[in-house]
């Protein structure tokens, strides 16, 4: 049975905040990782897990699944945490990421058989073709699986995201939508000092994609650019999600210096206070 | 003595190859192709336009090629994308690495234009570097097959028997073809092509015409060689291969490749470290091909039958 989606914003916000608790834990428990990336995103794994993908936890390879496939690997904590939090396997098991013999490898691999993992990933600029792989097979095969790539903004300064973004439109491939994390930060600082990538949104319709734009911290402005997604019938789908590096954690959004760090288990401690609002003991 | 090759006829291990994946793709209806513009130069336009609802073309973008194959692969096909090896196996060498071989998906590459027989268009188009780059990843299958005939059970090989993710390299110009459907194909089955306890001959692709020729050659002057057709580069035949080392007590190596990384360095390292004899290499010596005929080059490179007879004699010489 498909697992049973929500639209309900406040159950949604208390989920992304059980994912980002997860993903602090997880990550002062490791020592390592890429915190800002994860927290960033955390609401869009939310409404993409529990609003979007159809999916069914007890049944990880059940065929009528829509597919998630994460691009960028390196945020690979905050994928975990969504799937251990959708009940694809135990919250506890998240304490073991990137430890030796973990299913939770520091980039996500399938030969460690972490179930709901699609997609063995962490070199940045294939996910995109994988997907499109995907959803040429799903149309071959007359099924009406969709598939969901999340691609972060730097990742797009690789050349071969825009071989995959020219074949997706050449293939009118509608099942496919890309989510492109935009916190306009990657490790070196903004991504328009690195490498601008602006006009973006242009970019993509003139690679001949629907290109919608939303906030990727507002479920109100995230559940209507995946429904327009959906009803697109002959263009593949990029959202634009307007993220904040590290968001949730006021201390550290916006700084690209925690994109690739995790937070030692004293600053766990006050991120968890400040997720929890200060109210509850954070202990677990 | 084995059978005594006779050449039919020259054909392309290419057109081995289009040959090959048209049939398995009328026996499985999963087998799914991809074309980065140079279909017909790679033998697959015989696929092409069998199953044009089968044949995706996604231009000349390899490294997207790559990574659909995997996606394609991870939803119930079998992908299988050529085109030059300098192109699929050596541009895409980082998507081969992670979406294929990491998530071991059964895709085939295949690599056309293999070796310096591809004659005028020159080094940038001329594989010589292919098989040490597909051999050191992980998960991987390397066949190399030596004429048309076994390049078309090679492929169907591939696409019928592997699991994981397989490199199959063939060349472009019309090579004697010479081996028999009867032969059979098992991949990681060293074939004995001509039987000897001298010295052994082991090589790969073109190579074994031209170490057939050599062997014939020394037959006359009494010195029986072996020769083993090494179809399956990855896994190697490790017991063909001590065994050759055993009972011939010295080995020349030969392929249209570089030496470093290619058969040469595969078959050392066995016989190092299970029975070390004597070795000479006949191959690519660390540098790239040139504009010529196909014959002009085999010959400007060393890798003419006249060139393993040679290494034969040389080895022979450092036989204890
Ligand atoms: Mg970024």
């Amino acid at each position: 049975m498909c697992y049973t989606l929500t639209n309900d914003l406040e159950k949604l916000g208390l989920l992304a905040r059980a994912i980002r608790q997860s993903v602090v834990r997880s990550l002062a428990e490791a020592g390592s990782g890429h915190l800002g990336g994860s927290l960033g995103s955390a609401d869009i794994f939310t409404t993409l897990y529990f609003s979007v993908i159809r999916h069914t936890p007890d049944e990880p390879l059940w065929p009528g699944r829509d597919r998630f496939i994460l691009s960028i690997g390196h945020i690979a904590p905050v994928l975990y945490a969504t799937l251990a939090e959708a009940g694809y396997f135990r919250k506890e098991e998240l304490l073991s990421l990137r430890k030796l013999g973990s299913r939770l490898q520091g980039h996500p691999g399938r030969d460690h058989q972490l179930p709901g993992l699609e997609l063995s990933a962490g070199s940045l600029g294939q996910g995109l073709s994988v997907s499109v792989g995907m959803a040429l097979a799903l149309k071959m095969d007359r099924l009406d699986n969709r598939v969901y790539c999340l691609c972060g903004d730097g990742e797009l300064q690789e050349g071969s995201v825009w071989e995959a973004a020219m074949s997706a439109a050449h293939h009118k491939l509608n099942n496919l939508t890309v989510i492109i994390d935009r916190n306009s930060l990657q490790i070196d600082g903004s991504t328009e000092k690195v490498m601008a990538l602006e006009p973006l949104k242009k970019k993509w319709e003139a690679f001949g994609w629907q290109a919608l734009e939303c906030d990727g911290h507002d479920f109100r402005s995230l559940l209507p650019a995946f429904n327009k997604a959906r009803m697109e019938l002959l263009h593949p789908s990029v959202i634009i999600a307007k993220t904040v590096m590290g968001k949730g954690i006021a201390s550290i959004e916006g700084d690209y210096r925690w994109h690739g760090k995790a937070p030692t288990k004293e600053q766990a401690v006050a991120f968890l206070r400040e997720l929890e609002g200060g109210i509850q003991n954070i202990e677990h | 003595m084995l059978t005594h090759f006779i050449n039919r006829g020259n054909k392309s291990t290419k057109l081995g190859f289009g040959e090959g994946l048209l049939e398995a793709a009328i026996l499985n209806e999963r087998v799914v192709a991809i074309g980065a513009d140079i279909t017909a130069s790679v033998g697959v336009d015989l696929f092409a336009s069998r199953f044009p609802e089968r044949f995706i073309s996604l231009g000349i973008a390899e490294q997207n090629c790559v990574g659909v194959a995997a996606g394609l692969a991870l939803s119930g096909k079998i992908p299988v994308f050529a085109t030059y090896g300098v192109f699929s196996a050596l541009r895409t060498t980082d998507q081969i690495r992670v979406s294929l071989c990491y998530n071991r998906l059964h895709a085939v590459i295949g690599g056309a234009h293999a070796g310096v027989s591809v004659g005028p268009d020159g080094a940038t188009h001329q594989a010589l570097e292919d098989i040490a780059v597909m051999r050191v990843m992980p998960n991987m299958t390397v066949l190399s097959p030596c004429d048309a005939t076994q390049a078309r059970l090679a492929t169907m090989a591939a696409i019928q028997q592997c699991r994981g993710p397989v490199y199959i390299r063939f060349g472009r110009e019309a090579m004697p073809d010479f081996t028999s459907v009867e032969m059979g194909f098992q991949i990681g089955l060293a074939q004995l092509v001509h039987e000897g306890s001298d010295i052994a001959i082991i090589a790969t692709g073109h190579m074994i015409w031209e170490a057939l020729q050599a062997a014939y050659e020394l037959e006359k002057e009494g010195i029986h060689a072996r020769v083993l057709n090494i179809h399956t580069i990855k896994p190697l035949d490790e017991t063909a291969v001590v065994i050759a080392a055993k009972e011939c007590g010295v080995l020349v190596t030969a392929e249209e490749h570089q030496v470093a990384g290619g058969l040469g360095s595969a078959v050392s390292e066995v016989i190092s470290k299970q029975y070390p004899v004597p070795i000479e290499f006949i191959g690519m010596n660390d540098r790239f091909g040139e504009s010529g005929t196909p014959h002009e080059l085999m010959q400007k490179f060393g890798l003419t039958s006249g060139d393993i007879i040679k290494g034969c004699r040389k080895a022979l010489g450092k036989k204890k």
